[in-house]
């Protein structure tokens, strides 16, 4: 057993970034400095409150000497290194990564996908009308979340959040191998049936929509989704002690959904069932 | 089986105020005026016989002026919120050790210690956020204990669980305490600094050896002697607790025997060394940092120094009464003996949430004016006089509270309240205009303001150093600065003057619970929180949740056995004080002898029916973990199937 010892002050680390000289504290990683430096790389599969997995490859820039490109949201600033994040090759490998995701599910409710897709004048079409598509009814098998696999892009956010980095419940994983991977319950029960708690983390590290409150979903499927709209307001959960930060969703003065800030130092945007989802009773008029 | 309607009874917003014309009378509806011309009647017909039940869920803005209203308007101390009847012990245990009634650590230290005790605590289930700091300190190596009569989802992640007797929790703790000292591992160097009464201590904890305490608490020798040389030899330690360790009629005592242990090893006051009562609702800290309580002014500063009065005095234009008020459980034993007349309950449903729950109801029935102000027409609102409808403090105004790790948040308006409901504060405000005293705030945080100005542990905290903070920890006294995450670390200094007041061992006596089992109530009954519900379940009943399949009564396999009952059978559950009906569930985290259930579903199964009303004689919290029941299988024909 030891102590866990203070860490010393990070030093800063002096690198290239697309030609300018750059300085970023260490063990940040290239997406920490493009963002510092306001640089828009699209991600999808990174997550701020998640270890990097490297799965969408969305972020990848050029690193000077380097085979292969890096992405950024893994690859740690070293020294000396020469970055490019707008090369040819950078671009094309985004565009590539954007029309295949883009061919094999949909989109739709990605922020900011149409505008990638435009920006890196990425053409899914072209993989013709039989691109591979899974093509299956969203599961509605509870009333609080819908989960529709047809936008999923297998970022595995959400089997990192409800396994060993947040939650702990272990209720969905990857299941099948290859083509046939897929996020499931154990033996592809119904939620129901399965070890989750409903506490949300999911959703709220879902990048595409795939996961989604049930009551966001009804109003996208009536039509009354109207993001513009809504305020969001954060208070504290009226549960126990504990003092979890709520961000309520609201539109026309109902509470649609409710999320956390995830650079909260009490939920780093986790929630359990209560907080998520028992809002129901300041509505019942 | 039947299959049961799982839907619990959902409550609808009050809109408008209600009165009722005579006592027993129907309800109708009133304007504001009329209703608060009603209230202020009945209160001002019962000064010097009045009590305050202040709100635990509310803002610290509302129980601020909720106090001033009892202790100017009404010129009384008796408020008090129903942190009586879950932490009170803690915040008593805690003062009387180090003179603040706040847990000592942050959540953040959690993540980064190397033992981590669960006492009585199912954080799993009723704190699951702060139970994910908890995951987090053992994914980065801390080991974690778990003290639980039931072998809980919390005890599902511990490295050992020790499954103790319900009530034994003082024998368990003396025979931890006792070992580390027969070990040598006590701090002695913390202990001579620091403290006061080791001998005293030492000599109490003597006859608890591992035999004796294995024999008490049913916790085998070899785990308890386990735990002590863990806790002891641990760098930093966390223990933490709920309501297993205060909801007994010796609530207090428990609290006291707990901090020994982290006085005997040095495990308080250092970063990752601590102690954590986890608080039950969101503001049950908050409400006592603000004087809703009725021995401390707001800033937890006490009624019985003249300093302190003398500046509310000058503060408040007033007298502050020179003595204790009465507490929840006091001010109910006056509604008997005529001592109370009039009660203005906030946001708290006693009729519901109290033990032996029927005599409470008797008790609030004789008062001559009740004035309820909630959002919903709970039991204890049907028995107004008025109801006043009020907003939802989290969601429809603004304000702070204060959470376990005394973190104040501001909480904000995001949601217009219904109808014709209206702002607690500006309710007490008309109400008190009525008897006399125009107060003015123009919002929250002029509230606020005032609050900071008398406060010191507030002063620091302005609305934008919270925002800008994402919440500040309590004591904050300067407004410039932060102060460290934990409390107490004066108690290391080498400097005599700046350590303080020594922190006293606690010098307390194992005593069993009150409701002792016999061969007519053979069953140990325990209460406790579900994963997806809350208190008396008028909040939480209204989200379908999937988890929620109503009350039962859980048994461990080997007494369904016994009884021959299987999962989803009613049976009839008696204890000294009622009876209910309720279905059967199995549990293997139970043990023979002992049954679990909650409070989250009082209009399915009035579980407080069965508990009993033996109360902490310094708390006054009762005794919900321990009562004594009997199973009975109801006659074929009487049993629904």
């Amino acid at each position: 057993m030891t102590a866990i010892p203070l860490q010393p002050p990070r030093r800063l680390i002096e690198f290239t970034l697309d030609g300018q000289e750059t300085r970023v504290p260490e063990g940040s990683t290239l997406l920490d400095a493009c963002r510092a430096a306001g640089k828009d790389i699209p991600t999808l599969c990174e997550g701020d409150t998640l270890t990097p997995k490297n799965a969408c490859r969305v972020c990848v820039v050029e690193v000077e000497g380097a085979r292969t490109l890096a992405p950024a949201c893994s690859r740690r600033a070293e020294a000396g290194m020469d970055v490019r994040t707008d090369t040819e090759r950078a671009r094309h490998s985004r565009k590539i990564v954007l029309e295949l995701l883009a061919s094999s599910t949909d989109l739709s409710t990605t922020p900011r996908a149409a505008e990638w897709l435009k920006e890196y004048d990425a053409k899914p079409a072209r993989f013709g009308p039989d691109a591979a598509r899974l093509n299956e009814e969203p599961k509605i098998d509870n009333d609080l979340y819908v989960r529709d696999y047809d936008k999923c892009i297998q970022c595995y956010k959400c089997v990192d959040a409800c396994g060993e980095q947040w939650q702990n419940s272990f209720a969905i994983s990857v299941a099948g191998r290859g083509f046939d991977a897929r996020i499931s319950t154990e033996h592809d029960t119904p939620l129901t049936d399965s070890a989750c708690v409903y506490c949300g983390n999911c959703i709220e590290v879902c990048p595409t929509g795939a996961l989604s409150f049930k009551s966001e979903f009804d109003m996208r499927e009536a039509g009354t989704w109207n993001e513009p709209a809504q305020t969001e307001t954060t208070t504290i959960c009226a549960y126990c002690g504990v003092g979890c930060n709520l961000t309520l969703h609201v539109q026309d003065n109902e509470i649609v959904k409710v999320t956390s800030p995830h650079d909260n130092p009490v939920t780093h945007g986790n929630l359990c069932i209560k907080g998520r989802f028992g809002y129901q009773h300041v509505q019942q008029h | 089986m039947k299959n049961r309607d799982r839907t619990p009874k959902t409550y609808a917003r009050i809109t408008h105020p209600l009165v009722r014309d005579e006592k027993g009378g129907p309800f109708r509806r009133a304007t504001w005026d009329e209703a608060l011309d009603r209230a202020a009647e009945g209160l001002r017909a019962a000064r010097g016989a009045f009590g305050m039940f202040s709100c635990a869920r509310a803002t610290n803005e509302m129980n601020y002026v909720a106090q001033k209203f009892a202790r100017v308007v009404m010129g009384t101390n008796n408020v008090d919120s129903c942190n009586r009847t879950c932490h009170a012990p803690s915040v008593a245990g805690l003062s009387a050790v180090f003179g603040s009634g706040g847990g000592t650590s942050s959540y953040g230290e959690v993540d980064h210690t190397d033992l981590i005790v669960m006492w009585g605590s199912n954080a799993r289930f009723a704190h699951p956020i702060f139970f994910q700091h908890v995951l987090r300190g053992i994914r980065n190596g801390a080991r974690m204990y778990a003290v639980d009569p039931r072998r809980t989802s919390t005890a599902e992640w511990a490295e050992s669980w020790l499954g103790l007797n319900v009530g034994t929790d003082i024998p368990l703790a003396h025979a931890v305490g006792r070992e580390i000292i027969h070990a040598g591992l006590h701090n002695r160097s913390f202990i001579e600094r620091a403290t006061t009464g080791f001998d005293e201590y030492a000599a109490e904890v003597e006859p608890w050896t591992l035999t004796v305490a294995e024999q008490v608490t049913g916790v085998p020798a070899e785990a308890i002697r386990e735990l002590a040389h863990a806790y002891a030899r641990a760098e930093r330690a966390q223990l933490c607790w709920t309501l297993g360790i205060t909801e007994h009629h010796n609530g207090t005592d428990n609290v006291r025997a707990l901090i020994n242990l982290s006085l005997l090893t040095g495990h308080v006051g250092r970063y990752g060394s601590g102690v954590q009562p986890l608080r039950g609702q969101n503001n049950v800290q908050g409400g006592g940092d603000m004087g809703a309580i009725p021995n401390r002014l707001p800033g937890f500063q006490d009624i019985l120094e003249p300093d302190v009065r003398r500046k509310f005095e000058t503060a408040w234009d007033t007298v502050i009464q020179p003595h204790y008020g009465l507490n929840l459980t006091d001010m109910f034993e006056a509604m008997e003996t005529g001592g109370l007349k009039a009660v203005y309950c906030i946001g708290e449903n006693p009729a519901q949430s109290e033990a032996d729950s029927e005599q409470a109801v008797e008790r609030m029935k004789r008062l001559d004016c009740l004035v309820v102000q909630d959002i919903f027409l709970t039991k204890t609102a049907e028995l107004a006089d008025v109801v006043l409808p009020a907003t939802a403090a989290w969601a429809e105004t603004d304000g702070t509270t204060t959470n376990s790790e005394r973190r104040v948040q501001r909480v904000r308006k995001a949601v217009e309240p219904p109808g014709e409901a209206r702002e607690d504060i500006d309710i007490i405000c008309e109400l008190a205009g009525r008897l006399g005293h125009a107060w003015k705030y123009a919002d929250a945080e002029s509230v606020w303001n005032e609050l900071r100005s008398v406060s010191p542990d507030h002063y620091g905290m302005t609305y934008e150093r919270l925002a800008e903070h994402q919440g500040i920890q309590w004591p904050c006294p300067d407004t410039e600065k932060l102060e460290p995450t934990y409390l107490h670390g004066r108690l290391w200094e080498a400097d005599p003057a700046k350590r303080g007041r020594l922190a006293p061992f606690g010098i307390v006596k194992h005593d069993p619970p009150v409701d002792l089992t016999d061969d007519q109530y053979p069953i140990r009954l325990t209460t406790g929180r579900r994963l997806d519900s809350y208190n008396t379940g008028v909040q939480s009943g209204s989200f379908a949740s999937p988890l929620r399949r109503g009350e039962y009564v859980e048994l461990c396999p080997e007494d369904a056995e016994r009884y021959g009952v299987s999962v989803g059978e009613e049976v009839r559950i008696s204890s000294r004080r009622g009876t209910v009906q309720a279905p059967v569930w199995v549990d293997p985290g139970l043990r023979p002898g002992l049954a679990f259930m909650t409070m989250h579903f009082p209009d399915e199964v009035d579980t407080n029916q069965l508990t009993i009303e033996a109360n902490c004689p310094i708390a006054g919290t009762a005794e919900f973990k321990a009562s004594a029941i009997r199973i009975e299988k109801l006659p074929a024909a009487a049993s629904r199937s």
